[in-house]
Formats: C-alpha cells, structure tokens, sequence
C-alpha cells in the first residue's frame, strides 16, 4: 500500500496568541506541534502500513520551520516526507493548499492507495482542505472519521454526524479525515528519533510541481486581526436587599439587556 | 562565533516526544505510586519501549546511539513530572547500563546490553555498604577466586533498580586482593538476578523516590563464573569514579527536570489563587519568588548542558559534573522550598504534587555523592 498522511504545523494548543506590529498573528517564540487531528492521521497512516505493509509518504505545505514537524513524523515511523516551501505559498488559503497538495498528489505522488488528513487544523479551524483536497483528486472522504477498517482494496469507516455517527464502505483509493478518538498517537521513540534523521524529507518549489503563481493565487485574504476583548471586572453590589435587588434588576435591564 | 545554545531538531523532538510521554503516562499514576510505595513494572516497560535505556548505547547493542546531551534532556523531561521515574531511568542508564556498555567485554555486553536496552531486564550498581557511603574506598564486601568461580560475601544498600520485578543483573563492587601499596583491590563482578548466595530485599519507609526500587543485598558464599569480572582485576575503583562522573550528570538532570516541574506548578497556581481580591502573582513577593527561580534554573541549566556538552566532546569534565549535580539538586531544593510556600497550606497536601517534589528533592543531596562530597570534588580540581 502507498500511504499517504497531510499534515499541517500549528501553534501549540497552550501558546499565547499575540499580534505583531504588522497587524498579523505572530509566531515569535512560537512552540510548533503538528497540528493535533493531523497526528491521528499520521498515527493511523502508520497503523495501516503495519498491518497491511507498504510505505509511509507524509506532505506538507509550508516554511523552513515545518521541516520539523515533518521530522517528527518521521520519528514516528513514516518513511519519507515531502514539504512544499514557495514563497508564492507565504499566505496561502485553504484553496491555495488544496491545489498544491492535489498536484502533487495527483502528478509527482500519484498511485497512493490511501490520503490521510486531520479533520481540520487547530490554528483557523477552517476544515476546507480535506474537502477540496477529495473533490479535486476525485476521491471518496470518510470525514470525522473516529473509526477504520481495509480490507481487500474496501474500507469501513465510522464518522460523526449530527446526533450520532455512522458506518460507512468505501472502495480505495480514498480520502480518511480523522477525528478525535480514531487512534492513540504514540510519542516518537528515541530509536526512531535516530533512525529519522536518515530518512528522504524532500523540499518542492512550486516550480518543481508544474505550478506558478497565478495557480495558488489566494481567494481568501486575511484582512487584520483582534485579540477578544479582555474580560471586564464584575460589579459588586451592596446595600438593603431591597435597593440591591433593584439595581440588580435595573442593570440587568439596561447594561446587560437580558431582561 | 563557536558559542552555540541551539538544539538539535532531534534534541528538540526528543524533549517533545519524552515530555508528551511523562504527562500522558506518568503524570496520571506518580501520586498514587508514591502513597503506595510502589514499583510499576508497566511504567518501567513504557519507557523501555520508549527507548528511554541505553540511550547512550551504540545500536550494534540495542541502544539510540544518542549524544549525552539528549540524555539528560531526556532524564529531565521525565523529572520534570516524577521524581521515582526519573530515578528508575537515570541509575538504569547511568549506574546500571553505563559500566557494562563501558567496561564489559564484547560477550558480557551482548549478553546483557540488548535486554537492558528495552527495559525487559534493570541492572543495579551495588557499591553503598552499610559502612561505607560517602567513604567507598573502604568498603568490605570480598570476592575470592576459588578455582574459576569468585565467592563472594559481604552486603550492599540503597542500590536502586536491583530487587524490581525486572532485575536481571547486580554490578558488585568487592574487594579482590590487596595492592602492592597494601591498599585494598576492588573489582567490579557481574552477578546475574537470582543467583543463590545473593539475597535482595527491598526497602520501604523510605521519605523520597518511593515509586523507585531501593535494595539491600546480603551475600552469603555466593558463586559466579570467574569471566564475570567486569574489566579488568583492579580496575573496580576506577570504574566506580568513572560511573559516578555520569551518574553525576544524571543526578543533576533529575534537580534541573524537578525544579523546572515545581516552578511550572507553582506559576500557574500563583495564577489561579486568588487572594486580597487578585491572583498571587499579583503581588510582588510572589512575583519576586518565581523570578528567582526561574533565574536559578536558566542557571543550572546552563551549567548541566555545558558539563554534559565537554563529555559528548570527550573533554575532562568531571569538575563540572561534580559541579552541574551540586548546583541543580541545591536549586532544586530552593525552588521546592519556594514552590510549596506558594501554595500555602495546600503545599504540604499530597493532592498538590509541589509536596511530592519537595521530599523527593532531598535525594539528591545526598545519593551519588552528598554535596559535601562534590564539594570536594571541586575544591580538589582548583589546586590542578
């Protein structure tokens, strides 16, 4: 089986978001994980080629940085990985990712049996790639999948819908975005730490693909950015019940406009 | 432009992936082990199959080839979140993997390195003697060649990792003869678990590491093959000094992971508390505190990675061995000392792990050589 897993670096769940002077979020003094529905991704892709055998392709799309997070999952257990790293990529949108990784996936990695992605990434919450990503390779997505089975080029997956979940079967090739709950994500060991430091992680260009610009070009922009409002200190009200209880009832009226 | 404090994206993934182990495997158990004194041949496994023994060793054995800086990043982590895991690791590597892997014979180390590594067997390293602690020159326990077997007797104690469910083989320091200059010969002999003549019992009440394994051993005309010499006759006290200097640094990475876990702890619930209407961390005098630790960990921190740096590099570094374990389990006595001040009554509760690091910090002083004794250690090189 070829396998092929997505994944995308993030801040870390625990970082303190901050915006920079330029009005952008910003990454200084960022820890960056794998973006955590991704690690089931990789988790599972790795599950797989246990049982059934094959190889292990992990991609990404991103900066010099995200070379880390694709050597982690090598440590993991993948076998190779591959980053697109373009400058025409610097703000890519959901779209922009989705084009890239079809035409890779489609063209340079074609013949995989499986793509595997987190159900969305932590960062913007967006969950547009797995979708573009399917509907440009054509394939079928088990999405918010928490559980898998192959078998005879078949799959069984269970996903979570409204209210429930349901099973679903499915020829491969295909599409699995993995939710919460599909796996265990084992820590890298330290041999296989080691052993990633020898394993192919190969950098694209846009060029390298058949892409240009124009191709990646955004459709989503991000215009600025705002921290939510810091909470206000509450009001302590004192006095006779009776004063307290109307001017409780007046500012939930007036200031808080419940009642 | 040599001075670098860069990790290495291994370093780096190595901390995340042993950091992300400690909290999902560790951090939900280490209280009740500690209540109950109680060993986890599970936890001991986990970590086995984390690759966390013989991270120093060479493949060809069973071990990650690792530089000696990951290895105490990696005792670190662990201490960072329990004291008694970290033990278990640290005299594994150290104490118990470390002389076979240095001083074995090709034979010894593929009998016993590849099983060592994956935490399937633990080794303790029987040097203490009921009378000889700090003083180790003078220890009693004799080993006699008797045709081609050493008969050993004598008694050993507070030798961790040597009566776990898990133990597969004792390191003896003993006596073997007297030197031409009339003072003792000291030999180190490997002693397979199990052997008759060896008793191992565990010990309890203890006030600190109570999750770790901590053994007394009695010998009583106890019979190995003369080929379980470790190293060569002779050469026991030498290998003792040796081990030492890298237990040393291992000690200093448990002081190092516990300060950093009791600061971490004791800024969030500085945090949390709220006290006159604002979070402690409001007030100065808290905010004083935790300065001083963090500046006192940025410290040791330093100075343990630089130790660790010269022996990756093989440059002399005993003196900032002796160095790194004084500095980090003394700032780790400080920074307990602190954390559980700010938590305030419930610091001295066992539902607040601060309480845990705080008796677990005491070892530190004193195991592998007190502080007097690093002291020493140190004053010594000054006159070099």
């Amino acid at each position: 089986m070829k396998i092929v897993a997505c994944i995308k670096q993030t801040f870390d769940t625990e970082a303190k978001i901050a915006i920079g002077g330029d009005g952008q979020i910003s990454d200084e003094g960022v820890n960056l994980i794998v973006n955590p529905y991704d690690e089931f991704a990789v988790e599972e892709a790795i599950r797989t080629k246990e049982k059934d055998g094959g190889e292990v392709v992990v991609v990404t799309v991103g900066g010099d940085k995200a070379q880390e997070a694709l050597r982690y999952c090598l440590a993991m257990g993948a076998d190779r990985a591959i980053l697109v790293n373009d400058p025409a990529l610097a703000k890519a949108d959901s779209r922009a990712v989705a084009v890239t990784l079809a035409k890779l996936l489609s063209e340079k990695e074609a013949g995989f049996d499986i793509v595997f992605t987190g159900k969305e990434a932590v960062d913007d919450g967006a969950a547009q790639v797995p979708a573009q990503l399917a509907e440009r390779l054509d394939l079928p997505l088990a999405n918010v999948a928490t559980a898998l089975t192959i078998s005879d080029g078949k799959a069984t997956a269970t996903r979570e819908i409204d209210g429930g979940s349901e099973d679903i079967e499915f020829a491969l090739p295909a599409m699995v975005g993995a939710q919460k709950g599909l796996n265990e994500v084992r820590y890298p060991s330290l041999p296989g730490i080691m052993k990633a430091k020898r394993k192919p992680l190969d950098v694209l260009s846009l060029a390298d693909l058949g892409l240009g610009a124009d191709d990646v070009a955004v459709k989503v922009e991000m215009v600025s950015a705002e921290l939510p409002p810091a909470r206000q200190a509450g009001q302590r009200l004192t006095g006779e019940v009776d004063e307290v209880v109307a001017k409780l009832v007046q500012l939930l009226k007036d200031e808080a406009k419940v009642i | 432009m040599a001075l670098n404090f860069d990790m290495t994206e291994e370093q780096e993934i190595l901390r995340k992936s042993v950091r992300g182990f400690a909290e999902r495997e560790i951090a939900p158990v280490a209280r009740e082990l500690d209540a109950k004194e109680e060993f986890s041949l599970e936890l001991t496994l986990k970590m086995g199959e984390l690759g966390l023994f013989g991270m120093f060793v060479s493949p060809e054995y069973g071990g990650s080839g690792l530089d000696y800086v990951s290895y105490i990043i990696a005792v670190e982590e662990i201490a960072r979140v329990d004291g008694s895991q970290a033990a278990t690791v640290a005299a594994g590597n150290s104490l118990g993997i470390g002389p076979i892997y240095y001083y074995g014979n090709d034979e010894q180390k593929k009998e016993w390195l590849p099983r060592l590594c994956t935490g399937e067997i633990l080794a303790g390293f029987g040097l203490t003697e009921p009378n000889a602690g700090s003083d180790a020159g003078n220890s009693k326990t004799n080993a006699v060649l008797d045709g081609d077997e050493w008969v050993i007797n004598g008694s050993k104690i507070f030798i961790t990792n040597a009566s776990a469910p898990n133990t597969g083989v004792i390191i003896v320091q003993a006596v073997t003869g007297k030197r031409p200059d009339g003072r003792p010969e000291m030999s180190c002999i490997l002693v397979p678990a199990g052997t008759p003549g060896m008793e191992c019992r565990p010990m309890h009440g203890k006030m600190m590491w109570r999750a770790s394994n901590t053994t007394e051993i009695y010998f009583s005309d106890c019979r190995v093959p003369a080929k379980n010499l470790l190293g060569k006759r002779g050469a026991g006290f030498h290998q003792m000094l040796a081990t030492l200097d890298g237990g040393r640094l291992s000690i200093g990475a448990m002081g190092l992971g516990g300060a950093q876990g009791a600061f971490e702890k004791a800024l969030r619930y500085s945090q949390e508390r709220i006290q006159f209407g604002r979070p402690l961390f409001d007030f100065q005098a808290i905010q004083f505190k935790l300065a001083d630790m963090a500046m006192e960990i940025e410290l040791a921190r330093n100075l343990l990675y630089k130790a660790c740096w010269l022996r990756s590099n093989n440059r002399p570094f005993s003196k900032e061995a002796a160095m790194g374990k004084l500095y980090c389990s003394e700032v780790m006595g400080r920074v307990v000392d602190q954390a559980v001040q700010i938590h305030g009554g419930y610091g001295l509760m066992q539902e607040y792990d601060v309480e845990r690091f705080y008796r677990d910090q005491k070892l530190l002083e004193i195991g592998e050589g007190t502080s007097e004794v690093q002291r020493l250690v140190i004053s010594r090189s000054l006159l070099q």
